[in-house]
């Protein structure tokens, strides 16, 4: 099955990109853009047909690599379409 | 007594600190590649500053991960001596070696230019040569420099006097805007609990011979030589169990 795991920078801690982007938008006339957390999305294509299984595996494989929980949170999501 | 530099893909300052070990402080250097499972007898490591594996990922994040680094592990939980700069810095947090992550550059700019450091902690193999609150001038290339770590975590480091380096102005002054990259607490290098392990985001390797205008970096890797001859000669039972 496929799965999309997303990291973003945790809200606590100031993103710089996130801020530039949206200072950028701004100016090409999206004044109401109020924040931007600027992050990284990965579409993984598992073995499993176990979205448990898959949902435990995602999240591992966020804290061992695809995440640095020291500044980055993250979420796994089973994409639709491939849920059984 | 061996020194050992660790060269990844993408590793490119790996040259310059072989060259200080080698020949500014005459001792024998070897290069030791990501793929190495043993650190070939060295007693003191330096993991150099460059791109490994293209800064992919996360900076330091797939090096972490590469055979050579369990070894290095090994030799930094024995008390062995391991000196991270810049991308080695990085490699050292994300192996978890050293505590707390590195963010782009506040103002998101590759800084490249000479900064100073106050020395906060003396008395490490790396620092036993300056003095307490010594001002160093350092040159810096980066553009994840940004440390952050959670406030309980950071607070912990003070408390056990764990930040080595800050940067601060010309006259050792801790300010925001003597901070080159919005680092936490303008922190630039911190040790680990031993204090055998050592990461800076600056480069004492490019400041380590009069011919080049600075030789405020070579106390560093002069005073973890020192301390690695010593502490090597000697039947010390650390010191033998940091042998590998």
């Amino acid at each position: 099955m496929k799965a999309r795991v997303t990291v973003y920078p945790r809200r606590e801690i100031l993103d710089p990109q996130g801020k530039a982007i949206r200072d950028a938008l701004s100016r090409v006339g999206f004044p109401g853009v109020e924040d931007v957390r600027a992050g990284k999305s990965f579409e993984i294509q598992l073995a499993t047909a176990d979205p448990a299984a898959a949902d435990r595996e995602l999240k591992e494989m966020c804290e061992k690599l695809l995440a640095n929980t020291v500044v980055e949170d993250y979420s796994v999501e089973i994409l639709a379409g491939d849920r059984p | 007594m061996k020194c050992g530099v660790v060269v990844f893909p993408g590793s490119n300052c790996d040259h310059d600190v072989y060259h200080v070990l080698k020949h500014v402080l005459e001792q024998d250097a070897t290069f030791l590649w990501h793929q190495d499972e043993s650190l070939k007898g060295c007693e003191l490591i330096v993991l150099p500053g460059g791109f490994s594996y293209g800064d992919y990922l996360r900076a330091g994040a797939l090096a972490a991960l590469s055979p050579v680094m369990a070894a290095v592990k090994r030799h930094a939980e024995a008390g062995g001596l391991v000196l991270g700069i810049c991308n080695g810095f990085q490699v050292l947090l994300e192996t978890g070696l050293l505590p707390g992550a590195m963010r782009r550059n506040a103002n998101l700019r590759f800084q490249c230019k000479d900064i100073y450091l106050k020395t906060e902690r003396t008395g490490l193999p790396f620092t036993r040569k300056l003095r307490e609150g010594q001002v160093l001038r350092l040159p810096i290339a980066h553009a994840e420099g940004n440390y952050e770590d959670f406030p309980e975590a950071l607070d912990r480091l003070e408390a056990e006097r764990r930040v080595v380096f800050r940067y601060c102005t010309e006259d050792g002054e801790v300010t925001a805007a003597a901070n080159p990259n919005g680092a936490a607490r303008n922190i630039a290098g911190i040790c680990n609990a031993a204090g055998n392990v050592l990461g800076l985001m600056p480069h004492p390797e490019r400041c380590s011979e009069s011919v080049l205008g600075n030789t405020d970096g070579l106390a560093l890797l002069a005073g973890a030589v020192e301390v690695a001859r010593g502490a090597f000669s000697g039947t010390s039972g650390a010191a033998a169990g940091a042998r590998r």
